[in-house]
């Protein structure tokens, strides 16, 4: 699945990145690489971005970006 | 600005423990006749102004949420005899996709050629930061780590292995809680090593070890080379254009890669005195 599905609350391991361009680079910077796990921890009220707990920084991430990221919990 | 000019024995922020050998005279804005260049690089957050505030005497904005350094600023102060030149730059994750205000750090770390690179580090959220130090360590060996925010890393029961680190990396790491003071001594030591050469660094590299990626990147560093008058760091460069990095790219089409160097002014003072 998407990250973009993952749940609040929820961890799961980050498997790739769909997008070859500097969007995935700029992901992998935030330190987003396969086999680092990856937390919802909030959503916001809108419910776009979403804060999500990786090497233990919290970062939003859009759900467009969310959607490029492949996981498995 | 002499108002700024004053030695660290006699600041008043440092915890009474810290003992001051070093003769360390914040300059504030005097930069002429620099011995040395110190820039400050790191992610977002880390305490750079902070740091910069510690050794210049300015008051460059600080607080606490990332992005408020939005260019490059300038200060000065003078260590056992020498001067330096203190960069203080904004935030960055990598040098490789970078946002506007990352790209001004970024030009200065590749192509301002400054003699000691302080990456200023999250202790707390050191994993992240090595990203950015290792990235660093990939095109200059005269690098300093230092390890700040380490009193919330203690906070947090979080220690470091500082001397193991040090040795993975390859270069001095200095741990510091700089808000008050503490480490600052020990950073001031390590950028006079490292600028002074007494410390050669051997920093970690990451190799590539194809022959023929080294072929291509040697042939085309070379044209860079011609092309852009001796740039510095032309194998970054031509890693990123055989990776397709449309920001190299752009920069070369529109003959802009490197302006740091060739400015050779301080835009940001120009530009502050100029509001
Ligand atoms: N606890 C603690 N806080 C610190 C330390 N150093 C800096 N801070 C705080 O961390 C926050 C960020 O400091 P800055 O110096 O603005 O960080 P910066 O790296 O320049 O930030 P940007 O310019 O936004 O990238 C501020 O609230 C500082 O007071 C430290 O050693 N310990
Ligand atoms: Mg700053």
């Amino acid at each position: 699945m998407t990250l973009d599905k993952l749940k609040m609350g929820r961890t799961a391991v980050v498997t790739g990145v769909r997008n070859q361009s500097t969007e995935r680079r700029r992901l992998y910077d935030l330190g987003i690489t396969p086999g680092t796990p990856i937390e919802n921890v909030m959503p916001s009220p809108l419910g776009d971005p979403i804060a999500y707990r990786v090497r233990s920084a919290v970062i939003a991430l859009r759900r467009e970006q969310a959607q490029l990221i492949d996981v498995e919990e | 600005m002499s108002a700024h000019a004053e030695t660290l024995n006699q600041c008043g922020s440092c915890a009474s423990s810290c003992h001051h050998t070093a003769q360390l005279t914040k300059l504030g804005l005097k930069i002429r006749n620099w011995d040395y260049t110190v820039a400050l690089a790191g992610n977002p957050n880390t305490g750079k102004s902070t740091i910069f505030n510690q050794l210049t005497g300015l008051h460059q904005h600080v607080g606490n949420w990332a992005g408020k350094t939005v260019t490059r600023a300038e200060g000065a102060f003078t260590l056992n005899g020498k001067k330096y030149k203190l960069v203080d730059l904004p935030g960055t994750y990598s040098l490789l996709s970078t946002s506007v205000d990352e790209e001004i750090a970024r030009d200065f770390v590749l192509f301002g050629q400054p003699d000691v690179t302080v990456i200023v580090a999250d202790a707390t959220r050191l994993e992240r930061n090595l990203n950015l130090v290792l990235q660093v360590l990939e095109i200059t060996d005269r690098a300093v780590v230092a390890l700040n925010l380490i009193d919330e890393a203690e906070r947090n029961n979080l220690t470091v292995d500082e001397r193991a680190l040090a040795r993975d990396l390859g270069v001095p790491v200095v741990p510091m809680a700089a808000r008050r003071g503490a480490g600052v001594k020990e950073l001031l030591n390590a950028i006079e090593m490292v600028a002074s050469g007494q410390f050669s660094a051997r920093p970690h590299r990451i190799k590539y070890a194809d022959e023929r990626l080294e072929t291509a990147v040697e042939t085309l560093a070379e044209q860079l080379r011609v092309e852009f008058d001796n740039l510095p760091n032309a194998r970054w460069v031509a890693l990123r254009l055989l990776e397709g990095d449309e920001n190299i790219i752009n920069a070369i089409e529109t003959r802009t890669l490197g302006k740091v160097k060739e400015a050779g002014a301080f835009p940001s003072l120009v530009e502050s005195e100029a509001r």
